[in-house]
């Protein structure tokens, strides 16, 4: 198994969660954070006192996914998410050595 | 590739991301956690009842670079993160095995 | 006794109450996140401990017997108020000015935000109230006062309340010293949304501190509301022309900050002034308040969210533009410079400021010195990064 991790445009989440429901998958695990990159941050004046804000707000998604439909997945991700200007994010994909449905116990392809 | 990630100290965060900056990383994602370790957490009332308050903040940090550069990135974050007091947190290293540059596409050594 | 009068004054004591939980969430809002229960409560702290020492001798030092300088204990313990009964009842106008002895040592958290121990601040304000606020409101607002007497005018308490809180704010930032970080390190303020919400209260209930002054249901305190709301609104739109062509954008800070100042400024001409005044004393204070926030860098004081600038450059601003704009056909019987009535006002209006100010940053000075040397005025470098919520109160504002 394979774990995907996207760091994404906040306003694209529903497009990237719309496409990654298309193709069948079935789980998403999503969080607020902060980053910055090429983008750069911005410029924030408070009563005249500027603050250069060096974070701009991102979402960070994971997917765990069999090692088969991994490059599918990461394809699909970086299709939905893209929109050409600077900023668009990163997707990077880490090997899974195990993994457990919590409820069931079950174990490895059967628990994603 | 690697992905370092970091769990650091709230108020190191700016240290840290400077420090990083100053090695030529161009970029970090940070999110905000909480976590227990040897440091504990404190106590806090509320109408007269005491909690524990087990989980501390935290900041997580990743960042995704090249394997040559990983114990440079790992030795600048103990270095800007250290206060030598418990609860300075930790950083482990993992492989990436495909990285993509959602907006162009890149991928690999070009996507850092 | 008129009952309509009674009605408004005690109306307006309700008003001016709730400006202080408006104060607390305007300042809480521009504090950092792990210091907003810390200013929160110092504000709202203020309403149970001023009350309880107006009542006791607050009152009494402010508005008993006949004393120029201060003035006795024959009000002590609210005794004998029915004495002052008039067109309102006595009990009536202590109601209304117990809310202004509250609301006048909160506007001092506003400079001292994020550093100062919540046990020293009590020790501050209480005997502030006693030593600084009461002998001020006695020279004010009582008729036998010597600011009074001489012939200087304030309406609701511009030098009484906000040069009087404003230069306490600065004596007590100078001695504190400055937030760690500060200059290297950026504070922005961590919920504007706040900020906002208490504005609007403020704004809410300064019609009732500025008209409610009145003590009467009448034709001037009809003119003081109209004037409060125009300079708060004109005190708004000054600010922001400013700031969009200084900085490129209106912010909510802005709108915020300059409604305050309006409302400030206006505070001491509400109901000596009518016609255009409320609108040019409003934009004034907008505008010079604006240019007033370089002051705290040059000067390297850290009065973290600039009371000097809104409350102590606003209050004399709007002290001493009422030696302008007074006019005897809408109350009194005082003309200023532009009304016909010479220098006369304006030199009286001058020597309140003056005073006012000298005589609270003195106090204060010392006070703060006394304070800092036996109990300590700040929180410990720890103290400081954990903040106060955590560190003086043992909560969190966002715990999950």
């Amino acid at each position: 198994m394979k774990l995907i991790t996207g760091i994404i445009k906040p306003f694209k989440l529903d497009d990237v969660k719309d496409a990654l429901k298309a193709i069948g998958v079935t789980g998403i695990t999503v969080s607020e954070v902060r980053g910055f990159g090429r983008q750069g941050g911005h410029t924030e004046t408070y009563r005249g006192a500027e603050y250069q804000i060096d974070f701009v707000p991102k979402v960070s998604l994971r997917v765990v996914i069999d090692d088969d439909r991994a490059d599918q997945v990461v394809d699909t991700i970086a299709t939905a998410a893209a929109t050409g200007k600077i900023g668009d994010g990163k997707i990077w994909v880490t090997a899974v050595e195990r993994v457990v449905r919590i409820r069931t116990g079950d174990e490895g392809t059967d628990a994603i | 590739m690697k992905l370092v990630t970091a769990v650091i100290k709230p108020f190191k965060l700016d240290d840290v991301k400077d420090a990083l900056k100053a090695a030529g990383i161009a970029g970090i994602t940070v999110s905000e956690v909480r976590g227990f370790g040897r440091q504990g957490g404190h106590t806090e009332t509320y109408r007269g009842a005491e909690y524990k308050i087990d989980f501390v903040p935290k900041v997580s940090i990743r960042v995704v670079v090249a394997a040559d550069a990983v114990d440079s990135v790992v030795e600048t974050i103990v270095s800007s993160a250290a206060t030598g007091k418990i609860g300075d947190g930790k950083i482990w290293v993992t492989d990436v095995e495909r990285l993509v540059r959602i907006r162009t596409s890149e991928e690999g050594a070009d996507a850092v | 006794m008129d009952s309509g009068d009674t009605a408004w004054v005690l109306m307006s004591a309700a008003l001016v109450l709730f400006m202080t939980p408006g104060l607390a969430f305007f300042y809480a809002g521009m504090v950092r996140s792990k210091n907003v229960l810390g200013m929160l409560m110092q504000n709202v702290f203020a309403m149970g401990l001023i009350s309880v020492i107006w009542a006791i001798i607050g009152f009494s030092l402010a508005f008993g017997g006949t004393g120029s300088i201060v003035g006795n204990l024959d009000f002590a313990w609210l005794s004998g108020v029915t004495d002052l009964d008039g067109n309102i009842p006595g009990m009536a106008f202590v109601a209304f000015q117990m809310m202004f002895a509250v609301i006048t040592p909160a506007l001092i958290t506003g400079a001292t935000a994020d550093r100062l121990k919540f046990s020293s601040y009590a020790i501050l304000i209480g005997i502030w109230s006693i030593v600084v606020y009461a002998p001020v409101a006695r020279w004010v607002f009582n008729e036998n006062g010597w600011l009074f007497d001489m012939g200087a005018l304030d309406f609701a308490g511009g030098a009484a309340i906000h040069i009087n809180a404003g230069m306490a704010a600065l004596a007590v930032v100078i001695v504190i010293g400055n937030r760690r970080g500060h200059g290297h390190e950026p504070m922005p303020p961590h919920n504007l949304p706040f900020t906002m919400l208490g504005t609007g209260i403020l704004w809410f209930g300064w019609i009732g501190f500025n008209a409610g002054s009145a003590l009467a249901a009448d034709g001037v305190a009809a003119q003081a509301v109209v004037n409060t709301h125009l300079a708060a609104a004109a005190g708004m739109l000054g600010w922001l022309a400013v700031e969009r062509i200084k900085t490129g954008h209106a912010t909510t800070l802005g709108a915020a900050s300059g409604a305050v100042t309006g409302l400030v400024a206006i505070t001491p001409c509400a109901g000596f002034v009518g016609g255009a005044a409320p609108l040019i004393i409003g934009a004034i204070a907008g505008i010079g308040c604006f240019a007033a926030l370089g002051i705290k860098a040059k000067m390297n004081w850290d009065d973290s969210l600039d009371v000097i600038a809104v409350h102590l450059v606003g209050g004399v601003i709007g002290t001493l533009l009422l030696g302008f704009f007074a006019d005897a056909s809408i109350n009194g019987d005082t003309d200023g410079l532009l009304f016909g009535g010479g220098a006369e006002l304006l030199k009286d209006q001058f020597v309140a400021a003056g005073a006012v100010a000298a005589f609270s940053f003195a106090v204060t000075f010392a006070l703060a010195h006394a304070i800092r040397a036996t109990v300590g005025l700040r929180v410990s470098p720890e103290d400081e990064r954990i903040g106060l919520d955590q560190s003086q109160h043992a909560e969190s504002a966002y715990s999950s």
